[in-house]
């Protein structure tokens, strides 16, 4: 069994290799050998799943050694999966996903001249990222980290062409850095530490640290999720990475890769379980970003930054609930789950209704679509029905135990928490109902526009996905809550405590159905009751801020870009004029002593002579001399 | 010889010059096979002399080149029989009645020279670069048609036309490296001063036999004789001090002296037997006799002129073979002979060595002829073998031999593609027509890019290897500031290096650029050797690293 979870990476890395190695006689079949990979790994993974179920509880994870990376006397890096209760639920929902969205993408970009390449691209994504979660160190871990963040570079900028597209991957690339050396310290902190950063023994050992720096490592570890996740202060780069055909947005930007830092925290839980300052920054981190992505949600009208607000918004949610500790990080990660269910639905929904609107993301240009593309309505419905939280579905479940454990963290800040995390949720169905309404309803907005487009429902092979999707957002929380399923199945990795709300579990609910109440209502009466004007008004001064994602890169420009530009400036004047000053005048004197010094060789043989003669005095004299002192 | 004279005239009282000698006469024990390279070279140079004599003008190249090609193949082969015999550990003596002495640097030192000679030899044999005879159509040489004709004369313009060639230049050869041979292995001050004499006399005469430019030939030749020979009148005027000062030529015999274990008293010595005086200025003036040999500065003017007039091929083989040959034998002065007086030897061998270095490579940055160049680069080079020289320890001697093994394969490498860069006059060694040659020869451009990359120190070229082994012995010696002296002058020599890259690779091909000429198989293979040799011990040199620290003791 050890064995085939080699496969699991194999697959797609070796349909990676075969795409982008292939060459163009692969262009006509390479997007069905993409899907056969991923399917391959998905096929493999639910093998995996099965077998782990037929094992007792302490036996389920599984390890396999495959090679010593860097054997070097006490540094040794192996590459060694190990795949426990975290790492399968990933690998179901990287591969299952993974797949679907392969399938979506077939149809989706069918008429593009770079299929292969894209296929290629998403091979290499699926192998980084399981990758990330199947590693059983930090290294490794950090290769799937990097892999992943060069995939979605590559991914962004798909469209090179297009200056806006390699402009939003090279910001992506950038500020996911500054997480990347986070992460890198945070590394070389546990080797100091610990003299090893495999899982099990840093894990294990974590209490032996001293909280100093098991605060140190957890602060950046959080820097590290930061960036991968998008979490503020690192949140800049997503907005701007939706350039990315839509099925990476689905994928990469929503579903999978943006909750590596979810998985790291969660992963990392002992280290956070001893270092309480660290926690508390990790859920201020979560709130803060829960808010401020869904602020930026509201104000958007380009149909994937509304989105790309959302899901920032809900990674925040999990942030914060892995930042409760034992008693959130099974939340967390369940609403990890449904998230990559219900998002990856929407954004194909999305990319569904751009395929069927020429490309058009302006939502103030849609309008009354339900009628052209009822599935896409429907699943698009389902998966908005999931993230507001409606009762029964899937978002609903996961969200509520969210702020059922915020409020369990007790105290003035358990109160807080909870409060914001309703604000969340309230604030969630408004911008979420919005975009269901701006999209699907009210007048039709786009007629009459010149290049008036025919909107038309889309290929099957893009409507199976969404269906498929579609069912997990309805089904997957009633699945995972019932008989609190999915938190007995995690317990032996990220243990597990009930927490003790100052509310009873149906007072929370209520309290969320409120909120979410509130919520549609704001934005039926905004956008529902009276038509949708076709140019954004001016809005209220915050509106005007939260449409430039709430000045993020402008505070980035003053706060960043500008100093360090200065200094760039003065270092290269410094390079020109001192270093290269100096550099040149050492050259100039060698030249110049180098001038002066051949014209001692005249050719003449008295005075080469005379020299020697000279020379050897010298030596004699020196010779004494040194007897003599 | 006034000295010796004086020190016969005296024998009655004097005990022999030979510390081994006695007063009755012995028939002296020859350890034939351990002196068998030295023996085999030598005799093949003086069948070659009778070759010369007898064999008809047209079969003399072909018998010349095989023989020679043989007689240091089987030396070599002699060498190596030694060496895996033991003679180089083990079993390392001092032979032939206490004039030579077969150990570790010994071997080491005769098989690179003997290697260093028979690629030389590749390079001698090239016959394809210069125009065929008008008359005979027969091919030709670098070698001179007729070198006791007064150049431009109408002797010359006769055997020019006839197709005539210098073959004594293999016999010429022999002699030189069978002197270079014994140099290194000289157990005694009066050995070490004959085989001075037995290898440079040869390379005088190579030097004045080039084809084309014959006067700047000649004239590299009378300077290299005068100056020569006025070194030699140092160094032998040093070993007649020394004689004054222990009684004895004989190195293990001098160093005891100094060691004062064992002082001779006769009684037409004993005012001057462990004179300090003498002593000091006997060594200095006979480690300056091999610092002229070596190109050290200051004694290092006629690097230039030479390098730059001999005939390339023997340019090659002098910058390679000698700088090993006297290297060998300065190590061995210093080491066997003047250890007690390194306190004394040290300091000026610093500053010596800091000279050269500097010296070397500040004045090579204006040269603009690439042969002049390569005289600088190797002042340089010898400087930072001095540096390993100075370290005073097994490590220095044998970091020191590993460079000598790696230099010289480039050096060789170097000046035999400068013999194919040609144009109407002959070779183009002049800068200006180097430029953009990378754009027309990728190859030959190349090559050379790769031998100047070893001559800079470039990681995986032999270059590296050897100067780290140098410079890391230095620095465990206690000479950590030369050690900083090398590298600022390795960093200023890389520029000069550089620069002929730049301008092969970086530059506009000219109009009237020369062309490259096709070389036969023997150039060839000497080049492709040269570029193995510089390679291989970048890339993988531990091995002959590992030879090198074996060899590295001396026997006393």
């Amino acid at each position: 069994m050890e064995s085939l979870i080699g496969l699991l990476v194999g697959f797609p890395l070796l349909g990676a290799a075969v795409l982008l190695c292939g060459g163009a006689k692969l262009d006509r079949s390479g997007h069905w050998l993409g899907v056969l990979f991923s399917g391959a790994s998905f096929v493999t993974g639910v093998v995996l799943f099965a077998g782990m179920l037929g094992r007792p509880t302490d036996e389920r994870a599984l390890h396999q050694h495959l090679f010593s990376w860097v054997p070097v006397e006490s540094f040794q890096a192996d590459v060694a999966f190990q795949l426990d209760q975290l790492a399968m639920t990933f690998v179901l929902l990287i591969t299952g996903v993974g797949t679907l969205i392969h399938i979506y993408s077939v149809g989706y970009m069918e008429h593009d001249v770079g299929r292969r390449r894209f296929f290629g691209y998403l091979n290499l994504f699926l192998a980084a990222m399981l990758l990330l979660v199947l590693a059983d160190n930090y290294l490794l871990l950090y290769v799937g980290w990097e892999g992943v963040g060069l995939a979605s570079y590559l991914l962004i900028g798909f469209w090179q062409f297009k200056p806006s597209a390699a402009v939003a991957a090279k910001k992506a690339f950038l500020v996911n850095r500054v997480g990347d050396a986070g992460l890198a310290i945070a590394i070389f902190l546990m080797f100091t530490t610990f003299g090893t950063f495999t899982f099990a023994p840093v894990l294990e050992n974590a209490t032996d640290a001293g909280e100093g720096m098991l605060t140190a490592i957890g602060l950046m570890l959080l820097l590290a999720a930061c960036g991968k996740s998008a979490q503020v202060p690192l949140q800049s780069w997503l907005g701007d990475a939706m350039e990315g055909p839509t099925p990476v947005s689905a994928l990469i930007h929503a579903a999978t890769m943006v909750t590596a830092g979810v998985y790291l925290i969660t992963r990392s839980g002992a280290i956070f379980n001893g270092a309480p300052d660290a926690q508390t920054a990790v859920v201020v981190v979560g709130a803060v970003t829960l808010i401020f992505g869904a602020i930026v949600g509201c104000a958007k009208d380009d149909i994937k930054k509304a989105l790309a607000g959302s899901t920032m918004s809900q990674i925040g949610y999990m942030v914060l609930a892995a930042g409760l500790g034992p008693i959130g990080y099974a939340f967390a990660i369940m609403h990890l789950v449904t998230h990559g269910f219900f998002k990856a639905g929407l954004f194909l929904g999305a990319g569904s209704v751009m395929h069927g609107m020429n490309d058009e993301v302006d939502m103030r240009k849609y309008g009354g679509l339900r009628k052209y593309m009822p599935v896409t309505f429907v699943t698009f419905g389902l998966g908005y029905l999931a993230i507001i939280g409606f009762p029964g579905l899937s978002g609903f479940f996961s969200k509520d135990q969210i702020i059922e454990a915020a409020f369990a963290k007790g105290g003035t800040q358990g109160l807080i928490l909870g409060a914001v995390t309703l604000i969340g949720a309230a604030i969630t169905a408004y911008y979420m109902t919005r975009v269901m309404l701006m999209t699907f309803f009210g007048e039709e907005r786009w007629r009459g526009q010149e290049n008036e487009p025919h909107p038309h429902e889309s290929p099957k092979v893009m409507t199976v996905p969404m269906i498929v999707l579609a069912f997990g957002s309805v089904f997957a929380g009633g699945l995972f809550k019932a008989g609190e399923s999915f938190v007995h199945w995690l317990e032996p990795v990220t243990q597990f405590e009930h927490g003790h709300s100052p509310f009873s579990a149906a007072v929370v609910t209520g309290m969320t159905v409120v909120a979410l109440l509130i919520g549609v209502a704001g934005a039926w009466l905004q956008y529902g009751r009276r038509p949708v004007p076709s140019v954004a008004p001016r809005g209220s001064l915050l509106t005007r801020a939260a449409r430039r994602d709430l000045l993020q890169d402008d505070f980035n420009h003053v706060a960043l870009v500008k100093p360090g530009e200065y200094l760039t400036r003065g270092l290269v004047y410094a390079d020109n004029k001192v270093v290269d000053g100096a550099v040149n005048g050492t050259a100039a004197a060698f030249g110049g002593l180098s001038g002066r010094t051949r014209r001692v060789q005249n050719g003449f043989v008295r005075s080469y002579a005379v020299s020697m003669f000279g020379g050897a005095a010298v030596l004699v004299a020196a010779t004494l001399l040194m007897r003599a002192v | 010889m006034s000295a010796v004279a004086t020190v016969s005239g005296a024998a009655s009282s004097v005990p022999s010059l030979w510390t081994l000698g006695a007063e009755q006469l012995q028939a002296p024990k020859i350890e034939y096979a351990q002196l068998s390279p030295t023996l085999i070279v030598l005799g093949a140079a003086v069948v070659g002399i009778v070759l010369e004599a007898f064999l008809p003008r047209k079969f003399r190249y072909g018998a010349q080149l095989i023989l020679a090609a043989l007689g240091l193949a089987s030396a070599f082969a002699a060498v190596l029989g030694l060496a895996i015999s033991g003679h180089a550990t083990t079993k390392a003596a001092i032979a032939g009645m206490g004039a030579i002495a077969v150990d570790g640097p010994t071997l080491f030192l005769q098989g690179t020279i003997l290697l260093v000679g028979l690629v030389s030899v590749f390079v001698f044999a090239e016959r394809r670069l210069e125009p065929r005879s008008h008359k005979s159509g027969a091919h030709v040489d670098s070698w001179a048609a007729q070198p006791a004709s007064v150049p431009g004369g109408e002797g010359e313009r006769e055997a020019t036309k006839a197709g005539w060639t210098t073959t004594e230049v293999y016999p010429l050869l022999l002699f030189a490296v069978g002197g270079m041979l014994i140099f290194p292995a000289a157990n005694d001050l009066l050995t070490l001063f004959i085989a001075l004499e037995v290898f440079s006399l040869p390379l005088y005469l190579l030097c004045a036999l080039a084809r084309r430019r014959r006067l700047l030939s000649q004239e590299a030749a009378v300077k290299y004789f005068l100056l020569g020979a006025f070194s030699s009148a140092f160094l032998l005027f040093g070993a007649a001090l020394l004689y004054g000062y222990a009684g004895t030529v004989d190195y293990s015999g001098i160093a005891r002296v100094i060691g004062n274990a064992d002082r001779t008293t006769s009684a037409v010595l004993a005012e001057t037997t462990g004179n300090d005086a003498l002593l000091l200025i006997g060594g200095a003036l006979v480690v300056m006799g091999l610092l002229f040999k070596v190109g050290a500065v200051p004694f290092h003017m006629w690097t230039p002129d030479v390098y730059q007039g001999a005939p390339t091929p023997v340019t090659g083989f002098m910058a390679a073979a000698t700088k090993v040959a006297a290297f060998g034998a300065l190590l061995r002065l210093l080491y066997v002979v003047l250890p007690g007086l390194r306190w004394d030897w040290r300091p000026v061998m610093w500053g010596v060595a800091i000279l050269t270095m500097l010296a070397g490579a500040v004045v090579a940055i204006t040269q603009t002829d690439i042969k002049r160049l390569l005289a600088y680069s190797s002042i340089a080079h010898a400087g930072f073998l001095l540096a390993g020289v100075i370290a005073t320890s097994r490590d220095g001697v044998s970091s020191v031999l590993f460079y000598l093994g790696a230099y010289s394969f480039v050096t060789l490498g170097a000046f035999a593609v400068v013999t194919l860069v040609r144009d109407a006059g002959g070779e183009a060694t002049h800068l200006s027509k180097w430029a953009g040659l990378g754009r027309r020869s990728p190859l030959l451009a190349g090559v050379f890019a790769v031998f100047l990359l070893a001559f800079a120190g470039i990681p995986l070229t032999s270059g590296f290897s050897g100067k780290f082994a140098v410079f890391k012995a230095a620095a465990e010696g206690g000479a950590g500031a030369l050690v900083v002296v090398g590298v600022i002058a390795s960093a200023i020599a890389a520029f000069f290096y550089i620069r002929v890259i730049v301008l092969m690779f970086l530059s506009e091909p000219k109009a009237d650029g020369p062309t490259v000429a096709v070389p036969s198989v023997w150039t060839t293979s000497a080049i492709t050797a040269g570029v193995l040799v510089t390679i291989v011990l970048g890339v993988a040199p531990q091995y002959f690293l590992d030879l090198a620290s074996q060899a590295g003791v001396f026997v006393r």
